[in-house]
């Protein structure tokens, strides 16, 4: 029995803080559940399930925070797949309440990365005495790094231009600068990409996610349940998940997990590419959002370069790509998946103002784990309005 | 400051991987092949990835590879490659078929280029172990 059309959000809250230097990862946690649990109409009682992945949650991460949050949950899931795990969370939670195994799911993130001063992009590069590590460790490999190795094989092989990279972020700031909360709102040309910072050639400065504090909470429960709760339910129509890791051998880089999960994500669902009317995607860099629009089939392998060129992941484009800004703009938090599934419910219910995508009814959710150029996760959900 | 070098620290190792490192530092790139169904792997494992055979072997492989994609690293923040930037992180296809992550030395980074022909070389990092880096062939 299908998954598709059975479960629901019925709850999905943003903390809106971007810099919390006096919170915990825990109590940004906790005051999230608090907002989505408001918005939807639940107690803290009501939640059955719990789910949450983090950076300093150790593997008794989600076990301590039902301690913090003093609940009793009769389901628990840690799942640690990168930022693309609380993607992976909402389906893992429908198949959970699909199963009878819980009926409240409440889905968890927090962080203070920026307070903290978690140097995420190029900080990593290297060290660890891991022996399985050994094999990257020697050679500084930062986060911005691995994602490099992607955008240089894209251009040498499809001639993608820095220009084109340049618009994706471009397009992302102009969503931002139409978000209160976003971190960064002011205006940018594709020629401050290019004129800031080489971080690691071909990625500048611009062309990676910023560094901000940040959590969010989303509920998931029955669609029967959640049509009695106060929000507009947000239904599951479709979910996947993969991984993709340099194999023995010699892999295409640029084919990632989202080819995998997106095309178990459209076959459950039985919706089309035609039918989607906003995508919400990991933008950690513009080579991200660029090499997973291709494999998720919104146009041909080398194609991402021209299919972001004039506004189409605009708000008013053709496929509108995070509304509020993504992690170029608006918030990363170090895993931003939460935000993509929360952006995603809250323009399928509408009201969001001057980013709201006009008479959005199916969004497509996808999100990236790790590095993409040596070892990912990927998870896709479409949604849709009840 | 001037570019410094970038300090290759000993890699940690353990059985499985060993044989690599220690390769590494004879000067010799070791792969490791599949007694049973023939496949050669990198990384090493204990156990051959496509067949899940025991019958592993070791061999000295070529060195010779083309470089697959690579990046000029500008910033990284961790000692040892903070002072060394900008140096070239690069993927390298080995004739004998599986791909490494490696360095790209020996040459202006801007010389480096997708499909450029490269042959291995490497850095001693003491105790008879090594880090292996190419260099244009």
């Amino acid at each position: 029995m299908t998954l598709s059309g059975q479960i629901a959000i019925a709850g999905a809250y943003e903390h809106p803080t971007r810099f919390a230097p006096d919170k915990s990862e825990s109590l940004i946690m906790a005051e999230s559940a608090r907002g989505a649990l408001e918005e939807a109409g639940l107690r803290l009682a009501d939640v059955d399930g719990l789910f949450a992945a983090g950076i300093s949650m150790g593997p008794m991460g989600v076990v301590n925070l039902a301690e913090y949050l003093n609940i009793k949950p009769r389901y628990l899931d840690g799942t640690n797949i990168g930022g693309s795990s609380f993607v992976a969370h909402v389906s893992h939670a429908a198949a959970a309440i699909h199963a009878g195994l819980c009926e409240v799911a409440l889905i968890l993130y927090g962080s203070t990365a920026a307070s903290s001063a978690m140097a995420i992009g190029t900080g990593l590069g290297g060290g660890g005495r891991d022996p399985e590590a050994a094999f990257v460790a020697p050679y500084g490999m930062t986060t911005v790094g691995s994602y490099a190795l992607v955008a240089r094989r894209h251009m040498h092989l499809y001639g993608t231009t820095p220009e084109q990279l340049a618009e994706i972020a471009v397009t992302m700031r102009q969503h931002a600068s139409l978000n209160p909360e976003a971190k960064m709102q002011k205006r940018i040309d594709v020629a401050d990409v290019l004129e800031s910072r080489m971080i690691s050639t071909p990625l500048h400065l611009l062309d990676c996610c910023i560094i901000s504090d940040g959590g969010g909470a989303v509920i998931v429960t029955s669609l029967e349940r959640a049509r009695d709760l106060k929000q507009p339910p947000i239904v599951l129509r479709g979910c996947g998940e993969a991984v993709c890791h340099q194999e023995i051998g010699s892999p295409d880089l640029l084919t990632i997990a989202a080819k995998q999960s997106s095309e178990e994500a459209f076959a459950m669902s039985g919706l089309s590419h035609d039918d989607v009317d906003l995508c919400t995607i990991y933008d950690s860099f513009t080579i991200t959002l660029l090499v997973t629009l291709e494999n998720l089939g919104f146009c041909k392998p080398g194609e991402g370069g021209a299919f972001v060129e004039a506004g189409r992941i605009g708000l008013s484009g053709a496929l509108p790509v995070n509304p509020d800004g993504g992690g170029l703009s608006s918030n990363h938090p170090g895993m931003r998946g939460i935000f993509l599934v929360i952006e995603a419910a809250r323009q399928l219910r509408g009201g969001m103002g001057e980013r709201q995508v006009d008479g959005a009814e199916v969004a497509l959710v996808h999100g990236t784990g790790g590095t993409l150029g040596a070892i990912h996760s990927g998870a896709t959900l479409l949604l849709s309005r009840d | 400051m001037a570019k410094q070098e970038i300090e290759y620290r000993a890699p940690a190792t353990n059985w499985q991987t060993r044989g690599f490192w220690e390769g590494c530092g004879r000067g010799e790139l070791v792969l490791q092949r599949c007694g049973d169904c023939g496949t050669v792997q990198h990384k090493p494992r204990g156990i051959c990835a496509s067949c899940l055979s025991s019958a592993l072997e070791h061999f000295v492989a070529c060195g010779r590879g083309r470089v697959y994609t690579y990046t000029v690293t500008h910033q990284n923040n961790m000692p040892g490659f903070r002072d060394a930037c900008p140096y070239v992180l690069a993927y390298v296809d080995l004739e004998e078929g599986p791909r490494l992550m490696t360095q790209v030395a020996g040459c202006e980074p801007d010389a480096v280029e997708i499909g450029m022909a490269v042959k291995a070389d490497f850095v001693d990092t003491g105790d008879g172990l090594g880090v292996p880096r190419f260099v244009p062939a």
